[in-house]
């Protein structure tokens, strides 16, 4: 809501200047988002009479014009614009005028020659006084503008426009009596609207009007007015508080509806009465009838949807916006009248649902005070007629239901004031308040019954009026107060896995954190999880984040691409996060996630190792360490195809009853197609598996020394290494505490087909120290194992 | 054969001129070994007269007492020669870098919510956490933004065509936790937050952190007053002036916009508080009764406190990031820096 200083003024007594009244409304409620002047800080410029125009002897777009400066003076000046002509009154810079320019550098007007023509100075358009951003030409003004006297005082530029971010509760304030009020409210400054007189009606002439859906359309108004001057030019004085407002100006007519809609916050419409048929009805539209809007655009109605009619069809989309073909013209002499009320409810939301948002809609949808109709009525009819002349008629005001001007008591308690506010007021400064709010209120035992304004929809409930009187007064003048409260001493779960933990797992193996997107390319969604019925978005932003992610590797490669193009070829990510997909019944199902991907180089560049690219094992490294994080729980990794990595580096990784995650090399194809030229490595990891671990429990220490033993086997050479770590298993042997195997070798000297592995075997006894005999025992039960399960044989 | 003197004089020689402990060895098998000349001697004592054995066997042990310590000395001398010779040997450029694979570093997002999350531990705000993929309920209508009304313009919604959507705040966590949790409730519920919006200073995923307080005497004073212990914590200021503007939002009743002093200019006006000298960095109120009462809490026997914020915003308050989408782009040069 634009809102100009100089008006705001005529209503509001206060010799406080408009930084403290910013101040206070911006507190309040009511923020000033922007405050800009109505035109620039010029000087010397005068309403000039154009007397004579001549083409200019050597050039075709210019003009040299004689000019009248009110002074005495007919002063040459040479002007460009197309629209300069003998007759007209424009702006007139004179000599030693100074012009402020959008850059900040200043225009200094002084005697010039242009091709040879002299000239005293320059005529001006709106944009050259700061007026508005573009113009066509000479800003022309109206024929009775005293010739001679200072523009700034003619058109009243010392003014500025502050524009109020108005609450979506607040359709009160979308207009200047609003505002006034309101600032008369919060400043405790005192409102002096106009009266505004009754029009005294000059012909009996009605125009019948049938209220059919009265819980949507309560009261309408409507009033002839004959015989008005279609051509008339609207007033210098009311273009200017529509500009200020950020109206533009059409023809009177218009011009006074939206002048009023300003002035008074209620929508009025304005028919060609002789376009109209039978009457007015007030009814929703059958579905399916269509209205051609003034916007040029034709609307097809649903049954929901509340229209003015006439006797043959929908002339209005009601309280939204009107027909074209009923609309007044430059030819219109009888002009139909309407200001009615429209009940928020019918109206919300409707306007959005055809594509539209109007001044009008807005104010309905938010509420419009339903005694304003009669006052608006008369106030527009007062404006044409000042205008446009015309025979004003009876008013007709149709009130269908009486209860719209009834507002519910709402009961005020002191002691909710203190429960909400955290202070208690005295019933004099709530009392205070109430009135200056204009409720009406009487007190009682418990408080106060309150009825609320009926221009404020906003106040229904007791908080409501709670939340007046500490805006009113200032959310300042309630302390901030820090309570100690009562302990909550909470047992801390020592087996849950914080996300933490897990995340400095990986930051201490020189991961960063990324954080990427939700949604994602629903073509890399495809090829990453072919099998996921995965969720599309019904709007989204860009058609490449178009579904929402199953798994987090999108978002990631999308990363790593990102910044291997931008020569940072080692990377390492992850992300916690949600993945979504859809359930068999088509629920969504959200999981959180915990993914990786890494790339380049296992090291850092740095002097003093000799570096590689990372591998398969660099990556299950990473995830077997981020594993150990879980304990009590026994994970797997099998050798599982996944559509995005390597078939023959992709693992599915499982604890012995749920699948996990998966990890391995990004297929190489997909490698290619992302354009990144070297191999990259993923995991995924479920986060709800990882949630549990053990609470660690003590185990004695053996004092007995351990012993090492190491076996060279030859395998075959697909045998997995978990093979050989179940046949050492089962072995069963409680003295071999711990095996590892510590190298693989296959080619010169091993036959084809096989391969050698190394297995490292540390026994010891609780009671005692092993002996050599027991030893061999134990190791050729561990090899007589080994051989039955794998075939292995000893080298 | 050569007299003792001789002798001794050639061995005192040998051994200081030996440079090496093995060349010593040398010497003392030459002289004190078991052929070794010295030991030669003792051996013929017993061709010498009586009377002179005596005298001649204490003169060799003597130099035998005498070659064992010079041997002993230039051994020890010896050595700490090789230590000094190793030690400076084994000298290395302390300023090189050492051997190392780099650490990591946590997301900013993720810093700042741990951070705040910290902090409203301390006040006994304990985390909740609910689906981003939301219904309408739980993200508009229990909050009490009915249908169509004018407040859901404010949110830019994202949907799905099952008429679900993404949540446009963390507030639906409120709903949720109040629906599960009979009152009094102290949570923050920190989050991912969806919004049909995307620019400059707009993305259309951020986070935010929900807080809800609700027991039988919660009121905006007390909002008032952990709020503002809250931004003193968070920008480890002792003092940071606030304000609280009035505003409107259909689940709060009062509600407020709170500002804190710009914390770039100390509230003077600069480019980031658009020479306000203030930033607006929250939204927030007591519960409306509506959303209690949609909830199943009786709004006469409890009263709540609610605040939302960005968790982007205060990240790059905090961190002088000034630009929102350096955050998804995740530039490792740009996630390195939260190291």
């Amino acid at each position: 809501m634009k809102v100009s200083e100089k008006w705001l003024r005529e209503w509001i007594d206060t010799p406080l200047a408009l930084d403290a009244i910013a101040d206070k409304l911006t507190m309040s409620g009511c923020e000033v988002e922007a405050r800009d002047p109505v035109a620039t800080a010029f000087t010397n410029i005068v309403v000039g009479h154009v007397v004579e125009r001549e083409k200019h002897p050597d050039a075709d777009k210019l003009s040299v014009c004689k000019v009248d400066n009110g002074r005495g003076e007919i002063l040459q000046i040479v002007c460009g614009a197309s629209n300069v002509r003998a007759g007209i009154k424009v702006p007139l810079a004179l000599i030693g005028a100074v012009l402020p320019l959008p850059d900040g550098a200043d225009l200094k007007i002084k005697k010039g020659k242009l091709r040879g023509v002299e000239s005293f100075g320059m005529l001006c358009s709106s944009t050259e006084l700061g007026m508005s951003d573009k113009s066509d030409g000479l800003l022309e003004l109206p024929d009775d503008a005293p010739v001679g006297m200072d523009i700034r005082e003619y058109l009243k530029l010392d003014d500025e426009v502050i524009e109020l971010a108005i609450t979506a509760n607040r359709g009160d304030c979308m207009s200047m009596i609003g505002v006034a009020r309101e600032t008369s409210l919060v400043m405790d400054v005192p409102l002096n609207v106009p009266e505004i007189p009754e029009q005294t009606a000059q012909h009996t002439d009605t125009f019948p009007v049938a209220l059919q859906a009265t819980d949507a359309c309560p009261r309408y108004v409507g009033r002839i007015i004959r015989n008005i001057n279609p051509q008339a030019a609207t007033p210098v004085w009311m273009q200017e508080k529509l500009r200020r407002a950020g109206v533009r100006s059409i023809s009177a007519t218009v011009d006074v509806t939206n002048y009023v809609l300003l002035e008074l916050g209620q929508p009025m419409h304005a028919f060609d009465l002789d376009t109209l048929q039978g009457g007015i009805v007030v009814r929703y539209a059958n579905a399916g009838e269509t209205l051609k809007l003034l916007d040029g655009q034709t609307a097809t109605l649903r049954n929901d949807t509340l229209v003015i009619a006439d006797a043959a069809q929908p002339v209005a989309m009601a309280g939204i916006m009107g027909g074209e073909p009923t609309s007044v013209t430059y030819a219109t002499r009888n002009v139909f009248l309407e200001s009615a009320h429209f009940r928020p409810a019918n109206i919300m939301g409707k306007a959005r649902s055809y594509g539209l948002q109007t001044d009008s809609s807005a104010r309905f949808e938010r509420g419009v005070d339903p005694d304003m109709p009669v006052k608006a009525m008369e106030r527009a009819t007062q404006l044409i007629v000042s205008i446009c002349g015309g025979e004003v008629g009876t008013l007709v005001d149709t009130l269908a239901d009486a209860s719209v001007l009834q507002r519910k008591a709402i009961l005020l308690r002191p002691e909710r004031i203190r429960r909400v506010l955290g202070v208690t007021m005295d019933a004099a400064t709530v009392e205070g308040v109430l009135a200056r709010l204009s409720c009406t209120f009487t007190s009682n035992d418990a408080g106060w019954q309150v009825q609320a304004p009926l221009a404020r929809f906003d106040l229904n409930i007791e908080e409501d009026l709670i939340e007046e009187l500490a805006r009113v007064r200032g959310y300042d003048s309630i302390p901030a107060e820090l309570r100690p409260r009562a302990p909550r001493i909470t047992q801390p779960s020592e087996t849950a896995v914080r996300r933490e933990t897990l995340r400095h797992t990986l930051v201490a193996r020189g991961y960063q954190e990324a954080v990427t997107f939700s949604f994602v390319d629903p073509k890399m969604e495809q090829i990453l999880a072919p099998a996921t019925d995965s969720i599309a978005l019904a709007n989204p932003i860009s058609a490449d984040l178009g579904v929402m992610r199953s798994t987090l590797w999108s978002g990631l490669l999308r990363a790593v691409t990102y910044n291997v193009n931008r020569q940072q070829s080692r990377v390492r990510l992850f992300e916690i996060g949600p993945a979504f997909a859809q359930s068999e019944d088509g629920k969504p199902v959200q999981k959180n996630m915990l993914s990786g991907v890494l790339t380049g180089n296992l090291y850092p560049e740095q002097w003093g190792q000799v570096n590689r690219p990372v591998d398969f094992y660099d990556l299950k490294g990473d995830v077997e360490t981020l594993l150990e994080q879980v304990t009590g729980t026994r994970f797997h990794f099998a050798p599982v195809a996944h559509a995005a990595l390597h078939p023959g580096q992709s693992a599915q990784i499982m604890t012995d009853t749920a699948v996990v995650g998966w990890m391995g090399m990004l297929h190489p194809q997909l490698e290619e197609n992302l354009g990144l030229g070297q191999p990259v490595y993923l995991f995924e990891l479920d986060m709800s598996v990882l949630m549990q671990r053990t609470l660690p429990k003590y185990q004695a220490i053996s004092k007995f020394p351990a012993i090492h033993r190491d076996l060279a086997l030859l395998v075959r050479e697909d045998t997995l290494a978990v093979a050989l770590e179940n046949a050492v298993k089962k072995a069963a042997i409680p003295q071999l505490i711990s095996y590892y195997l510590f190298d693989i070798y296959a080619g010169k000297g091993i036959p084809d087909g096989q391969k050698s592995v190394a297995l490292s075997l540390i026994l010891q006894d609780f009671s005692r120290t092993l002996e050599d005999a027991e030893i061999n025992r134990i190791i050729d039960a561990v090899v007589a194992s080994l051989q039955k399960d794998v075939g292995a044989v000893l080298r | 054969m050569q007299s003792l003197l001789e002798l001794m004089g050639e061995a005192h020689e040998q051994i200081s001129q030996a440079v090496s402990l093995a060349a010593l060895d040398q010497v003392r098998v030459q002289y004190l070994g078991k052929t070794g000349l010295l030991t030669e001697q003792l051996k013929q004592l017993g061709k010498l007269p009586h009377e002179e054995r005596k005298t001649a066997g204490a003169e060799i042990n003597t130099a035998k007492q005498a070659l064992t310590i010079a041997i002993e000395d230039r051994k020890q001398s010896l050595q700490a020669e090789a230590l000094s010779a190793r030690l400076q040997a084994e000298k290395v450029d302390v300023t090189l870098p050492g051997r190392r694979m780099d650490t990591g570093s946590l997301h900013p997002v993720t810093q700042t919510i741990q951070r705040i999350s910290e902090i409203f531990a301390q006040l006994g705000f304990s985390l909740a956490e609910g689906p981003e993929i939301e219904d309408d309920f739980h993200n508009f209508t229990a909050l009490n933004i009915p249908e169509s009304h004018p407040a859901r313009a404010m949110h830019d919604t994202f949907y799905m065509d099952s008429g679900l959507l993404l949540r446009t705040h963390t507030s639906s966590v409120q709903v949720r936790h109040m629906e599960n949790n009979p009152p009094p409730l102290r949570i923050i519920s920190p989050g991912r937050v969806y919004r049909c919006d995307s620019d400059m200073t707009h993305s259309p995923m951020f986070h935010q952190v929900e807080g809800l307080m609700v027991d039988e005497d919660v009121t905006f004073a007390d909002l008032k007053g952990i709020l503002e212990a809250f931004f003193k914590a968070f920008f480890e200021v002792d003092e940071l002036p606030t304000r609280f503007r009035a505003t409107f939002f259909p689940f709060t009743e009062p509600s407020a916009e709170t500002d804190i002093q710009c914390v770039h200019c100390g509230g003077d006006g600069c480019r980031v508080c658009k020479g306000t000298g203030w930033l607006e960095v929250m939204g927030c109120g007591m519960v409306h009764p509506n959303v209690l009462k949609n909830v199943g809490i009786d709004s006469e026997k409890y009263t709540g406190f609610a605040f939302g914020f960005g968790v982007e915003r205060l990240a790059m308050l905090r961190y002088q990031i000034n630009d929102l989408r350096v955050m998804f782009d995740n530039d490792v040069r740009f996630l390195k820096q939260f190291s």
